[in-house]
């Protein structure tokens, strides 16, 4: 990779990266003409070409896998493309567990966590931008603090927390801990402070009240900061299992990962295509977002290393 | 106060044309805006509440356990220093966290170079719609959730019937066993670890180098820089804020894997595969040694807590700010 070498230094145009490249497209074609084929950028391009298949292979295989009758699923040479897809593993994914209870668990968790740190970081973040209140930049720090403690670490008197308040094998017992966020905080207090200041101040001269300034003026305006928030959670929470693993206990509330996982142990080696076809229902809303809302998520997944 | 800021609401605040906006005098109408003090408390409420409750009471009941034996059953009894003593000697543990620190050293290594090699082919000259493709390429394994990839993964990774054996069988390797031997697991456990996590780092160092101007690069060409040496004396220094900030993010959650050893080794063959945080979870919620468990959390928090003030050390002493 290192090899790469750019152009010379007396090919003083043709410097990489985009805007050059992209600003001098009237002569490209012709320097092309005069290089029939770049092979610096053929090398790069099959490196990377390898690369993208070990990412996306192992995901194509396990669709196609899915897709395969049950029978065939251990069968090599393996199939990275449904050519004749068959749906007798989806149908079986649903009789050999409550698929449709994982399904709702999970939405229901993620969901509930999702509104609950946008609600609360949206509040939190907005005090910690404009409200006027004594030790506000202590208490931001020791937010921010929390940040580095990690989840196994507490988890024990969580779970202690959980079964005193009589929570243990709930729903509620995933979701109420996970509704604080100092990251969403964070996050919404930095879009709050990127807002004009004199709207409150225009609002305040007709009278609104600061909730009323919050709801009509400033939290209409940071939508886009909420919707990183939500995405967040939500690609964090659909896809947790250090959690559900320790605060559930039946069946009945499990969340997606766990039924899997546990329908994997049910299983053995047996027909894999089934377990493959649940977990390619579970990509499925993680895909929707990937599909929709990729740039919100990188932003956010990113943006605490800005810092 | 309210004396100045009077006579300024009267004019209007579009025509102050390049003058810096004030900030908010305390006068009566900002001060409605800004709220009063319960007022504040009342929007703080449900994060401060939450956070007292769930993070903050548990990190202190996590270190006070630390001291005690409790088994949940029977009242907790004072222990001093017992469990620390005893997480010292304990076999398991001590392999856990050798295995734990093994596996954070060749995991982060590995992510970061794949992470940075690919950014820099990336980030130069390629067709666009090639870089998009790329780019979503690499981040999507961050969307799915580590114990579904351990599960398609375990699959791939079979002795018998997986497709990496097969593959590499249409070389000519004789097949691998993965999944039973200590270092193949060890090897499986990265591998997977790294195939989903390595596209962060790549965003992060992708942004780094786009926000290198390309001025840089000519000055540096002209002074004869060209392919490897121009990425060693240009790139790497100008990223070398981003390096760090990615290798310790990367550090701190590998310190903390445990849904890719979990589902797909169980912590075997043996312990070669046990991590920290698996070990955690089997005194605490297996054998019920509430106490001993948090010991152990405890010095992961610790380990976490020297990671992060490593970073403000060494950013202070080998990272060029331009």
């Amino acid at each position: 990779m290192t090899t790469t070498a750019s152009p010379a230094p007396s090919n003083r145009g043709a410097r990489p990266g985009t805007r050059a490249h992209r600003d001098r497209s009237p002569d490209a074609p012709a320097r092309r003409r005069r290089r029939p084929l770049d092979w610096s950028l053929a090398g790069r391009v099959a490196v990377l070409v390898v690369a993208a298949a070990l990412t996306l292979g192992p995901v194509l295989w396990t669709l196609s896998t899915s897709l395969r009758p049950p029978a065939d699923s251990l069968r090599l040479p393996p199939s990275f493309l449904p050519l004749n897809p068959d749906v007798t593993s989806y149908a079986q994914v649903f009789k050999q567990v409550d698929m449709a209870l994982l399904v709702l668990n999970s939405a229901l968790v993620t969901g509930l966590i999702a509104v609950g740190q946008m609600v609360s970081a949206a509040l939190a973040g907005y005090a910690f931008a404009f409200l006027r209140f004594r030790g506000k930049g202590a208490l931001f720090s020791l937010v921010l603090a929390t940040m580095m403690v990690p989840v196994q670490v507490t988890i024990v008197p969580v779970f202690m927390l959980i079964r005193g308040m009589g929570l243990s094998d709930t729903l509620l017992a995933l979701i109420l801990p996970a509704i604080p966020t100092a990251f969403g905080t964070f996050l919404m207090r930095q879009y709050f402070l990127g807002l004009p200041a004199e709207l409150a101040e225009a609002a305040a001269i007709d009278g609104a009240s600061p909730f009323r300034i919050f709801r009509s003026v400033y939290a209409p305006l940071a939508m886009p900061g909420l919707a990183i928030v939500g995405i967040l959670a939500f690609n964090f929470h659909w896809n947790e299992f250090f959690r559900p693993l320790i605060l559930t206990i039946s069946e009945q509330n499990f969340t997606l990962p766990l039924g899997l996982v546990s329908l994997q142990g049910n299983m053995g080696t047996g027909s894999i295509s089934v377990v493959l076809a649940g977990v390619v229902l579970s990509m499925i809303p993680a895909l929707v977002v990937f599909l929709v809302g990729q740039r919100t998520l990188r932003d956010g997944l990113t943006a605490g290393a800005g810092k | 106060m309210s004396t100045t800021a009077a006579p300024e609401k009267g004019t209007p605040r579009l025509s102050e044309n390049g003058r810096r906006r004030q900030p908010p005098p305390a006068g009566t109408a900002p001060s409605a805006a800004r709220g009063s003090r319960a007022m504040a408390w009342l929007f703080l409420a449900p994060t401060i509440v939450g956070m007292g409750v769930f993070t903050l009471v548990p990190i202190v009941a996590s270190i006070l356990l630390a001291f005690f034996r409790w088994d949940i059953l029977s009242a907790p009894q004072f222990a001093g220093l017992a469990n620390f003593t005893e997480i010292t000697s304990d076999p398991t543990v001590r392999v856990a966290f050798g295995n734990t620190i093994g596996f954070v050293v060749v995991a982060v290594v590995l992510q970061l170079g794949v992470a940075l090699g690919l950014a820099v082919l990336v980030q130069e000259r390629l067709p666009n719609w090639l870089r998009v493709f790329f780019r979503s390429a690499f981040f999507f394994p961050l969307i799915l959730s580590a114990a579904s990839v351990s599960i398609f993964m375990k699959y791939l990774f079979n002795e018998q019937f997986g497709v990496v054996n097969w593959l590499l069988g249409t070389v000519g390797v004789p097949a691998v066993p993965w999944l039973t031997t200590p270092v193949g697991s060890a090897c499986v456990v990265v591998l997977v670890y790294v195939w989903q996590n390595f596209g962060f780092s790549f965003l992060l160092f992708l942004g780094a180098l786009s926000s290198i101007p390309q001025e840089t690069y000519e000055a540096a060409s002209i002074d004869g820089a060209t392919g490897w040496r121009k990425h060693r004396h240009v790139t790497l220094p100008l990223i070398s804020p981003t390096t760090l900030v990615a290798s310790v993010m990367a550090i701190i959650n590998a310190l903390q894997v445990f849904d890719q050893p979990y589902v797909l080794t169980r912590g075997g063959p043996g312990d070669s595969t046990r991590t920290a945080v698996m070990v955690i979870f089997e005194t605490a919620f297996q054998r019920l040694e509430f106490g001993k468990a948090s010991a152990i959390g405890v010095v992961l928090m610790l380990l976490i807590m020297a990671v992060t003030a490593l970073q403000f050390r060494l950013s202070k002493r080998f990272v060029f700010y331009q």
